[in-house]
């Protein structure tokens, strides 16, 4: 709700970590700001973009995460401050690039905002993308709370233009989509100008082109520069002890775990016992620091998330320094004390410490507790995920599934990342057999295409988004016409991507800061390289499936496009098409041959069952009035009227 | 910074509810509110899957003091505004404890086991007698359906804010959700979204 832009230096607000990471970028002066929309990240170019008119700021949608890194660069390399977001599955498809940015070098302050979703809270893995950190040899920053991450993003940028390397800014989801209040600094107000410079020396990191060349030792500026952070490190604000002097316990800690192991210590009234030590420069640890603080007992407890990155680089430490500071015992999760799965809470800090100092902690009086866990099993249904009331994707797989059964070859489809991922479960009819990263729907179909020649003769169907399309689809889709696989490739097209809140894409004809841009056509790039191409209104049941049926019969790849915009777009919210009904004389509810089609297998949430009546029923709250639902009833009970 | 007396502090609240029924806008409009008092809040929630029929939960961290953890640890929670009946019941068992407060809509939204008839969806009376067995003290609002009669379901959720401004444990003004909500919205929607807060106060009025 707080506009970023207003709000005068030393003023208060309640921004959501993924808004405190925009303002501080804004704080910084950055410039160039390109990402590729992912949970929990997307937020921040969205904050940027909003302001970008105002600011002269360059924010974009990039096609996909590597493209939104090199974009960045190239603002850096240009001399301006520059910064590329996504979630962590990105940092994976920008790592190619990354490699060699970090061999190259920055001149323009560089970061990357990378959020983690630890505990798969809105993602198909919990990947970590701090090792790239080390693997990378880039240093890492981890806010601990929303202030660090508007300050720690402004630092960034200052220690990236001292070390002319990119600085890493790790987020997670409790961070970026949380919100706590944050005190405003400075907005600059000086006018860059973009220049870049590459007529010096070969090997001048300032001057001369920027090329990885030779990698040995372009590897050795980096190392040095890494020594370099290591002193800045050392003295940084962002580490802070909290505790006594002589602790019996000494917590290590960083990011959103800062504030449930804060909170753990107080409920446990550990405050005066066990010392804390909150790192916010997690990569490379600064040995010094470590030292004095490793010094302060013998028994350490990291906690962190997902898997021990921290604790195998505290255990490094304390390796190296073992001379000095003896030997310890670490308590984490390679010893088992904290899980190495799933995200962290205060409560399994809790558990921990109660185990370690043989405190005992109870949550709730344990009568209570037996009775809320007896009353919630039925009072509490299970909500399984399912597809909005309305969306297309619950249309197209009821054809897609259809079309399969009807074939009868136990044809399947293979699925990627997006709103559809979810046509693995009754949802979508179970429709979708492999799931895994951005694009490898297409590029697993094309493998499976060419098992012909060893008897496989089953349909293979790939589902991509129209976002995914562009990001990952594309050299797969090349892969499978050169190689005449012989798949269906099914475009489910929602006019945007739609998963992570509605972003643009190069299929859009506005960009993120709401400009004008030419669209590209899908169906005009899949004809280009010589597929069969077929366009469908999912929601028109009959025809998608002649379409599809038909496209059956044709060898070769074929790609069919299912177009209708996502039941959440901004074009259509609040705004039905159809007044939907249920006919109770009509209605024969279990008695009727279709054993309640609509309601135990369609299953859309606008959908009411009523259980006395015997009949199927509508709920007028949440239905958005798609018509659907009356195409598949075969009694003709559920009637649509269009809404003038 | 600030002199406003909080019963307990950090006070914990949680919004809960299903996908769709302005939860986060709930949370952001409670928190800024209280935000404006000088407080210090944390909110912390999860989107992504909450668009798709999934349970919703907002956490407030209310504190004259310092940032707390976006989650609330178990059994801590002080008061429980509940957009739909059986999610106080998966609130409770997680974050109840004998002194907790509810605030309760009572327009059910059915999972698609319930729509499927795989699971049961309980009888509100029950709910009631449940809520009223694991809470220090409750209340039951049909504030979906008194907002459909102003022409928008959504605002159900605004109502339940002027509801937890109505039982009078935390400061909530009604100057400040107007501020707050003339900074979000646009000016036409200012008038609307106020008719639902006042309808949520004077329903705990009527409810008392």
């Amino acid at each position: 709700m707080t506009k970023l832009l207003e709000g005068a230096p030393g003023s208060r607000h309640l921004l959501m970590g993924n808004e405190a990471i925009a303002r501080g970028a804004l704080e910084a002066g950055v410039s160039v700001v390109a990402g590729y929309p992912g949970t929990p990240s997307s937020e921040i170019i969205e904050s940027l973009a909003s302001v970008s008119s105002q600011q002269n700021l360059y924010v974009e949608w990039s096609v996909n995460e590597k493209v939104a890194m090199e974009v960045a660069a190239a603002g850096s390399f240009a001399g301006l401050r520059a910064m590329a977001v996504m979630k962590q599955n990105g940092v994976n498809v920008g790592s190619d690039f990354l490699l060699h940015l970090a061999l190259t070098g920055t001149r323009g302050g560089m970061v990357l905002v990378h959020c983690d979703d630890p505990g798969a809270l809105s993602s198909a893995n919990e990947g970590e993308s701090r090792h790239f950190a080390r693997m990378l040899e880039i240093p890492l920053l981890e806010p601990g709370d929303f202030q660090e991450a508007k300050d720690m993003v402004k630092w960034a940028f200052e220690l990236s233009e001292k070390i002319h390397n990119v600085i890493m800014v790790r987020s997670v989801t409790r961070l970026s989509h949380a919100s706590g209040n944050v005190t405003f600094g400075e907005l600059p107000a000086e006018d860059k100008k973009a220049f870049f410079r590459h007529d010096g020396f070969l090997l001048d990191p300032l001057e001369g082109p920027m090329s990885s060349l030779p990698a040995p030792y372009r590897h050795g500026q980096q190392q040095e520069k890494l020594a370099k952070v290591i002193a800045e490190f050392e003295v940084s604000g962002f580490n802070a002890y909290h505790g006594p002097q002589a602790p019996e316990l000494l917590l290590i800690t960083s990011s959103a775990c800062y504030l449930y192991c804060k909170e753990a210590l107080n409920l446990l009234g550990l405050e005066q016992r066990v010392g804390l030590l909150k790192l916010g420069t997690t990569w490379p640890l600064p040995p010094e620091l470590m030292q004095t603080y490793l010094s302060k007992t013998d028994r350490i407890l990291i906690v962190e998330e997902v898997i021990p990155f921290l604790e195998e680089n505290v255990k490094i430490i304390a390796a190296e320094l073992g001379s000095k500071i003896g030997s310890k015992f670490f308590f984490g999760k390679r010893e088992g004390v904290i899980p190495s799965t799933n995200e962290m809470n205060p409560d399994l800090v809790i558990a921990a410490l109660a185990k370690i100092m043989q405190i005992p902690y109870e949550a709730v009086p344990p009568a209570y507790d037996r009775r809320s866990q007896e009353l919630a099993v039925s009072g509490a249904p299970g909500r399984d995920m399912t597809f909005c009331a309305g969306c297309p994707h619950r249309a197209s797989f009821w054809t897609l599934h259809n079309v399969l059964q009807m074939d009868g070859r136990e044809g399947f489809a293979c699925g990627d990342i997006g709103c559809y991922s979810l046509a693995v479960l009754p949802t979508g009819f179970s429709t979708l057999k492999t799931l895994h990263a951005m694009g490898s729907g297409v590029g697993l179909a094309s493998g499976f295409g060419k098992l012909g020649q060893f008897g496989m003769d089953q349909p293979v169907l790939a589902t991509v988004g129209d976002s995914t399309f562009f990001h990952a689809v594309l050299p797969a889709l090349i892969n499978a016409v050169h190689h005449q696989s012989d798949i269906t490739v099914v475009v489910l097209d929602n006019s945007g991507t739609a998963m992570t809140g509605f972003q643009p894409h190069p299929g859009t004809s506005q960009d993120a800061a709401g400009n004008e841009v030419p669209p590209i056509d899908i169906a005009a790039v899949c004809e280009a390289m010589g597929a069969t191409v077929r366009i469908s209104d999912p929601f028109d049941i009959d025809n998608t499936r002649q379409t599809l049926l038909a496209l059956f019969e044709i060898k070769g790849l074929k790609v069919l496009i299912l177009q209708q915009p996502c039941a959440l777009s901004p074009q259509k919210k609040g705004k039905k098409m159809f007044e939907v009904s249920v006919d109770e004389n009509i209605c024969l509810g279990q008695n009727c041959g279709c054993n309640q089609l609509c309601t135990r297998i369609f299953k859309c949430p606008g959908l009411k069952w009523n259980s006395e009546q015997n009949v199927s029923g509508i709920d007028e709250v949440i239905c958005v009035g798609c018509g659907v639902c009356a195409s598949i009833c075969p009694a003709g009970a559920i009637r649509r009227k269009e809404v003038a | 910074m600030n002199t406003v007396n909080l019963p307990y502090d950090p006070y914990n609240v949680i919004i809960t509810g299903v996908g769709g029924q302005g939860n986060v806008m709930a949370s952001r409009v409670l928190g800024n509110m209280l935000s404006r008092r000088g407080l210090q809040v944390t909110i912390g929630e999860t989107f992504g899957a909450s668009q798709r029929g999934g349970s919703v939960m907002s956490h407030l961290r209310i504190s004259s003091g310092s940032t707390w953890s976006p989650q609330i640890p178990r059994g801590r929670c002080h008061l429980i505004i509940s957009l739909e009946p059986t999610e106080t019941m998966r609130v409770l068992s997680n974050y109840g404890n004998p002194n907790v407060k509810v605030l309760c809509n009572t327009r059910e939204v059915h999972a698609i086991g319930v729509i499927a008839g795989d699971q049961k969806y309980p009888p509100l009376d029950d709910i009631k007698s449940w809520v009223a067995e694991l809470s220090e003290s409750c209340w039951f609002l049909a504030a979906t359906d008194k907002a459909m009669e102003l022409g928008n379901p959504i605002l159900g959720n605004i109502m339940m804010i002027g509801a937890a401004a109505g039982i009078g444990v935390l400061p909530l003004a009604r100057d400040d959700f107007e501020a707050v909500i003339s900074e979000a919205m646009s000016a036409d929607k200012l008038k609307i979204n106020l008719t639902a807060y006042d309808f949520g106060s004077e329903m705990i009025g009527a409810a008392n």
